[in-house]
């Protein structure tokens, strides 16, 4: 015990230093990163404590959002984003997935180098605009052409029933796609681009063709940071608030249909909580932004793990 | 074994689809960008720049308050973010064991995926209700905590890039070991330092969701920290759910000018982050 207590001593000494103290300082930055995420967990975690206590798990399966009578049901959101984000994870996808292979096998390096640059810049564009353009362009051109002919030729599915609004759980899931779709693609190419060389070229040289080479050296070896790109993908879609919020309708219902508005968590939170006057209704808010922050700590955590176990795979390149 | 030709035509069938898959990445994005320069470009005039918003039923006025505003704001997310985010780089490449900064960075890609408005929160919790009221600062601590893990893993990657013979170098002269960090890697890799802050800036530059309940949004002037601030993504979010054909103009001039803003600071940050690897 005294020798450890020594040692310390002669530590506390050479902080005099000036390595020691530098050593300290950035240190204690790059902890900050910890700091701030278990700051953020701690922080929402205790501040909707009260709506918590009141509902317990019944939060999860109410649907009755009223601030006036103090009832609080986070279902419709819950529901509104998983839908969305879901739905326009699987249209995204594959067409990412097909870009992401034009781009990398197909198309000559050139247009590769390109293109995929434009595509990461796009993906930049503030969501703020991306909602600009779905509510005055997109919406009324939903509510124009796409949605009557929904209506009209597949109005005898539940998902197509109703009026054309425009402003809709469609117009979101649209948004989400298009907005969702540049982030999967550059993350696809990326892990596509630490596939070994020579792994393709053995299989043409047994004899593939292109398609061939792709499925059967190419896939399988990104197949894990494929699927790294598409959740982290969900995990913005899921996050995604400001272009959402402009195009959903934000109304709280529970409805099959795709034509009628809904709401999504990151929503609600984006048009309510400065205007929380009660103690219970900033809670229920709160408890919201808790679900939505654990949902993609979750979704983040897993899609890096994915990703990271590829490019290690492929630590050759870089 | 099915034939070589069927086993041809289906290769090319696949990257035909490949191909269609692309343009259809492609289309929607560049409609969404043409429009934005169109519908920019006819509602731009000098005003925008110069005026503040107009009361609603007038019509002309400007951004200018909202563009002040988020200078303000990111200038002061800079100051708190840049040397945290950066000097957390030097932890992770400098005295950091492999482990260490696994869990770091590891941390900073997850924090770096974190929806903003559960920033925008988290720094209402902390800064807005202690101060009771919203605040440009409130606004900008929320703009630092999105900008750090960027800068930080940005700043890490140019840092590794950085020759072990030019520390040692240094070292072997004597230069006791911070001011190698600080004035021979650091200094080496600035122009990839930049790439990194340039990238941190253009992001945060457009962010909407943290600052609804933080800065909140001004109509009119403001240079107090202390005190609600216009800021452009704010403004462009208010006149685009506006039911006036006015402020839907006004809103399409902002888009163009800040989506011109952020390509040209993710260029410049190219730019440097190349111009180092070449060189």
């Amino acid at each position: 015990m005294r020798s450890a207590t020594q040692e310390r001593r002669g530590n506390s000494r050479r902080t005099l230093n000036g390595d020691t103290i530098f050593r300290w300082i950035t240190t204690f930055f790059a902890c900050s990163i910890l700091v701030i995420l278990l700051l953020m967990v701690l922080e929402m975690g205790s501040q909707s404590l009260p709506a918590l206590e009141k509902f317990g798990v019944g939060f999860l399966t109410g649907t009755n959002w009223d601030a006036v009578e103090g009832t609080f049901g986070a279902l419709p959101y819950l529901y509104g984003s998983v839908v969305s984000s879901v739905l326009a994870l699987l249209l995204a996808t594959p067409l990412s997935i097909g870009a992401a292979l034009f781009l990398t096998e197909i198309c000559n390096k050139r247009w590769g180098a390109v293109v995929a640059p434009v595509i990461e810049l796009l993906a930049a564009i503030p969501s703020v605009i991306y909602g600009l353009w779905g509510v005055l362009v997109m919406a009324p051109w939903l509510q124009a052409t796409v949605q009557p002919w929904l209506i009209e030729h597949l109005g005898f599915l539940p998902f197509f029933s109703g009026a054309p609004y425009g402003v809709s759980m469609l117009a979101a899931i649209f948004i989400l796609m298009i907005m969702v779709i540049p982030i999967i693609t550059s993350i696809t190419r990326e892990v596509l681009l630490a596939v070994p060389q020579s792994q393709k070229e053995a299989a043409i040289a047994l004899g593939a063709t292109r398609w061939e080479m792709i499925r059967m050296a190419v896939l399988p070896y990104g197949r894990s940071g494929i699927l790294g790109a598409a959740i982290l993908g969900l995990g913005r879609a899921v996050g995604e608030t400001m272009a959402v919020t402009m195009v959903i309708g934000n109304a709280p219902n529970i409805s099959l249909s795709l034509l009628s508005p809904a709401y999504t968590m990151p929503s609600v939170i984006a048009n309510e909580f400065a205007e929380a006057t009660s103690n219970l209704h900033s809670a229920a808010l709160m408890e919201i932004g808790l679900l939505l922050l654990l949902m993609t700590l979750v979704i983040n955590a897993l899609a890096r793990l994915l990703i990271w176990g590829v490019s290690r795979k492929g630590g050759a390149k870089g | 074994m099915k034939s070589v030709a069927f086993r041809k035509i289906k290769s090319a069938a696949m990257s035909g689809l490949m191909l269609a898959a692309t343009a259809a990445v492609l289309i929607p994005l560049v409609l969404i960008f043409v429009h934005i320069v169109k519908m920019g470009i006819t509602s731009l005039s000098l005003d925008f720049f110069t005026h503040i918003p107009k009361p609603t039923g007038e019509t002309g006025g400007g951004m200018a308050n909202g563009m002040a505003g988020s200078v303000v704001m990111i200038g002061v997310a800079s100051v708190i973010g840049l040397p945290v985010g950066i000097l957390g780089a030097v932890y992770l490449t400098e005295f950091s064991g492999s482990r260490g900064a696994s869990v770091i960075r590891f941390a900073a890609d997850v924090l770096s995926g974190i929806p903003s408005i559960i920033t925008g929160m988290v720094a209402y919790t902390l800064l807005v209700v202690p101060m009771k009221g919203f605040s440009a600062l409130a606004g900008s601590v929320a703009l630092a905590m999105i900008m750090i893990p960027i800068v930080l893993r940005t700043t890490e990657e140019q840092l590794k890039l950085v020759p072990a013979s030019l520390r040692e170098a240094s070292l072997a002269l004597g230069v006791p070991s911070w001011r190698t960090s600080l004035k021979v890697t650091l200094r080496s890799a600035l122009s990839g330092v930049l790439t990194g802050v340039l990238l941190a800036v253009a992001r945060v530059a457009g962010e909407t969701a943290p600052l609804l309940f933080t800065a909140l949004g001004n109509q009119f002037w403001s240079s107090k920290l202390t005190a609600p601030m216009a800021a452009m993504p704010l403004q462009i979010f208010n006149f685009a759910i506006s039911p006036y054909e006015d402020w839907h103009r006004l809103a399409w001039a902002g888009a163009l000018v800040l989506v011109t803003a952020m390509f040209a600071l993710s260029l410049a940050g190219r730019y440097f982050g190349r111009s180092r690897h070449s060189g």
